[in-house]
């Protein structure tokens, strides 16, 4: 796109009246912002690599920790996040025919494939919202054992297998009673939540109702414990993830529940995916920062798509606009692409 | 103040336009690279699930692919859909010049460090 400057020699090129780049104003400035926030994406993904390469107990794995569907049961590995990377991929490419229709200068064109742009957008803020939410919310949760004890579990090729844990290492709960453990803590409503701090013997501000309901939890007891749920171990080059402990040994891990790490989901101060609080936190500052990018793109994006119903670039004669904005969506897109393979796949 | 995005006539904004010919054939370039771009996710899902991380092929070189998979995306992405393939060479080297370099380093500086820290942890843990 060269342009005017195409036959200016190169003093008339870089001495001034002219675009050496063969851009205008705002392209440009379009471009200088895309890097400085694509050195910021970097900034975070390099600091992510660092906190993982700097960690000496096991990372989560992305199949393990992300493998639901929304109103299925089972397990679907990094589904969803496929899902949600094809959702702005396509996204994506609306984007770019809106921009080139823009350069046929086809208004009803602008206004289509921008409008769909906008419902990809909508799209995957709500998968977002989701993933989110299931972040938080957990699958089950988890505790730290309070002492050393060796048990028999089940690797999921149904071979029995001897595992030695230490204190201070994790087991986690399946998510149907983990779901159930934590609502009995919490008393079965709103009401204040749960002693699972472990004061032992003071009924801190619990009403009756509540008193009554962590007895409820107190008499619960899994039929199954999971060990190495989310992270990936080898025991004699045997892939020893997702252990299933049950019966005696199941009860033994039980009894060994220190109650105060007891976690389900994640927030800022503790989780149930990862030693490494980092992992939880890097999850909601990446994942969150993005989305806020892609917030901003769709609203951005209606913006632009009401100027061009109201016929503003067919009165400047041309769509540069979408082509500005356009740029600022493929690069939510790139990004998008950066997170789904350093957070989720590698 | 003039402003040159309102510039009309001869000037790059009004130049950065086609004909309606010229857009078919875009538009099955970029239906190509939509399609490209999928398959390349897929495959990567594919690999992820059902690559095991001790099996015959070791780990690191399915990151590697991880990584060379993603950077063909990208290309495709700022090349094609963010037209930077169009521009000027002057344009595409002052944006992605400084960039790759900038990037190198850190990740560079910042992985060096990262295992460094993991030595120490694990000799005095």
């Amino acid at each position: 796109m060269a342009g005017h400057t195409q036959n200016l020699t190169k003093d008339e090129l870089w001495g001034g009246n002219a675009s050496p780049f063969g851009v205008s104003y705002g392209k440009m400035m379009m471009w200088y912002f895309l890097v400085s926030d694509a050195l910021t994406f970097g900034g975070l993904l390099t600091a992510y690599g660092v906190i993982r390469h700097g960690s000496s107990d096991p990372w989560p794995v992305g199949e393990q920790v992300f493998e639901a569907l929304p109103m299925l049961h089972g397990s679907y590995p990094l589904m969803y996040v496929a899902l949600m990377t094809f959702i702005l991929i396509i996204s994506s490419v609306t984007m770019v025919l809106a921009v080139e229709a823009g350069h046929r200068r086809d208004k009803a064109g602008v206004i289509k494939w921008l409008g769909y742009t906008i419902v990809g957008g909508f799209f995957f803020l709500g998968s977002q919202a989701w993933e989110w939410s299931h972040f938080i919310h957990g699958s089950g949760g988890g505790f730290q054992v309070n002492k050393s004890l060796t048990v028999t579990g089940e690797m999921e090729n149904g071979e029995k297998v001897q595992m030695t844990l230490n204190g201070g290492d994790w087991v986690h709960m399946e998510s149907e009673f983990g779901h159930a453990y934590e609502h009995a803590l919490e008393g079965g409503h709103a009401a204040p939540a749960a002693d699972a701090h472990g004061h032992d013997g003071h009924a801190s501000h619990g009403s009756e109702v509540a008193a009554e309901a962590r007895v409820d939890a107190a008499s619960m007891h899994p039929e199954a414990l999971i060990l190495n749920k989310y992270v990936l171990e080898h025991k004699d080059d045997k892939d020893v993830r997702k252990v299933k402990v049950t019966g005696e040994d199941c009860k033994k891990l039980w009894e060994a529940k220190a109650n105060e790490t007891v976690v389900f989901g994640a927030n800022m101060h503790k989780n149930e995916y990862a030693v490494q609080q980092q992992y939880a936190n890097f999850f909601f500052f990446v994942t969150g920062f993005h989305g806020f990018h892609v917030f901003s793109g769709v609203v951005i994006n209606i913006i632009v798509w009401l100027m061009a119903l109201g016929g503003d670039f067919a009165g400047r004669g041309h769509y540069e606009t979408s082509d500005k904005i356009g740029s600022y969506w493929h690069f939510v897109d790139l990004v998008w692409v950066f997170v789904f393979t350093f957070f989720y796949l590698v | 103040m003039e402003r040159d995005d309102l510039i009309v006539n001869d000037s790059y904004a009004i130049n950065n336009s086609h004909t309606n010919e010229e857009g078919k054939a875009i538009r099955k370039k970029l239906y190509n690279v939509t399609v490209l771009l999928t398959v390349i996710t897929i495959i990567e899902v594919f690999m992820g699930v059902f690559f095991k991380r001790n099996g015959t092929i070791t780990w690191e070189t399915i990151k590697l692919g991880f990584i060379v998979l993603t950077l063909v995306k990208a290309a495709y992405i700022v090349l094609i859909f963010m037209h930077l393939g169009d521009e000027k060479k002057s344009l595409k080297y002052v944006i992605l010049l400084p960039y790759a370099l900038f990037i190198l380093y850190l990740i560079f500086i910042g992985l060096y460090e990262g295992v460094s820290v993991q030595e120490l942890n694990s000799t005095w843990r």
